[in-house]
């Protein structure tokens, strides 16, 4: 399964709940202000590292630019372009949005 | 635009969302540079998400957009000069005034929780 | 969609005959907008017109008249950085007219 994540994890709990929620194999995209969890030196950084152990994390590219977050963010995290997340959304056999 | 006789007010813009994910950033610089011509005691404090509104980098060609954050170094010339962001907002993104794009004063939690007692006006975006 | 026509070709303004793609401009665009207001551009109306060119290259804003004089001052001196002189060159208003004549959107602020 492949969770997209769209809001602030400093305003919103949908990212702490997604971390919670999705099992060992699934994805995580983050896309607009969902690529806010995935920077380096944040609260939520621990919780985001102890979710990569056994879930795939990518974050969209144009909304990490646009916010300019690229040089911050975590290691581990990987950067998709928009046929990226096509790609992702044909890999996996559903889509749960945290919205 | 000369006010008439009436006294100068203080007013705090309280800017705290991100900036591409809602329209609030970018309506609430608008408002300010509209307002610095009514020659008020202005200020701006970002906190929580809206001290990513002043984050260095931004590059929108991907997205499309706008790309406004240049916009924030024209305050100045505005006479707009008192930008505050807050500390613990800064602490909890792990940001430091070294990734904004603007020269800013950091106040703690306690100092914006009297600011806003202080201000005339609070306008919230 | 308004347009006016410059050598030959069709460029799309709004209905205040601000230019709609900023990519657009050229110089003769410039002069043919301000024909249109009977305004011929000398070497004075280009300075200020390349000075907000610039000016909205980094700042992403067209400046308000109180702003455009104070920064024309502090870049070509103040027998420039005056309202009579901006008003002289500009008479429908300095920021609003050479905004237009550069391509640029109208200053945020203005009505």
């Amino acid at each position: 399964m492949l969770h997209t994540v769209n809001k602030s994890p400093f305003d919103r709990h949908s990212l702490e709940r997604c971390l919670r929620t999705c099992a060992s194999g699934n994805a995580i995209l983050l896309i607009e202000d969902g690529v806010y969890g995935g920077i380096k030196g944040s609260i939520i950084e621990d919780k985001v590292k102890d979710a990569m152990k056994d879930v795939k994390i990518y974050a969209l590219e144009a909304d990490v630019n646009s916010r300019g977050i690229k040089n911050h963010i975590m290691d581990g995290i990987q950067l998709v372009d928009y046929s990226g997340f096509v790609d992702l959304t044909t890999e996996y056999d559903k889509v749960q949005s945290w919205l | 635009m000369e006010e008439t006789a009436g006294e100068i007010k203080k007013i705090m813009y309280v800017n705290r969302k991100a900036p591409y994910g809602t329209i609030y950033a970018l309506e609430a610089l608008e408002v300010v540079l509209i307002g610095a011509a009514f020659e008020q005691d202005v200020m701006m404090i970002f906190m929580d998400d809206g001290v990513f509104q002043l984050k260095k980098e931004q590059d929108t060609k991907a997205l499309g957009v706008k790309n406004f954050s240049p916009t924030y170094r024209a305050l100045e010339m505005y006479d707009v000069e008192k930008i505050y962001v807050e500390k613990e907002s800064m602490e909890v993104r792990g940001l430091t005034v070294d990734d904004l794009i603007i020269p800013v004063e950091v106040k703690s939690n306690e100092e914006v929780t009297k600011m806003m007692g202080e201000a005339d006006v609070l306008l919230n975006f | 969609m308004a347009s006016i026509e410059v050598g030959g070709k069709s460029i799309e303004v709004d209905e205040e005959g601000y230019l709609e793609n900023r990519a657009d401009w050229t110089m003769e665009i410039g002069e043919a907008m301000a024909k249109i207001d009977d305004c011929e551009l000398s070497s004075n109306h280009m300075e200020v017109i390349n000075f907000l060119r610039e000016y909205y290259e980094e700042y992403q804003i067209a400046p308000a008249v109180r702003v455009l004089t104070k920064a024309i001052g502090k870049k070509l001196g103040p027998d420039k950085g005056n309202s009579k002189y901006l008003y002289e060159l500009f008479p429908y208003g300095p920021a609003k007219q050479a905004c237009k004549y550069a391509g640029l959107p109208k200053p945020t602020g203005c009505v």
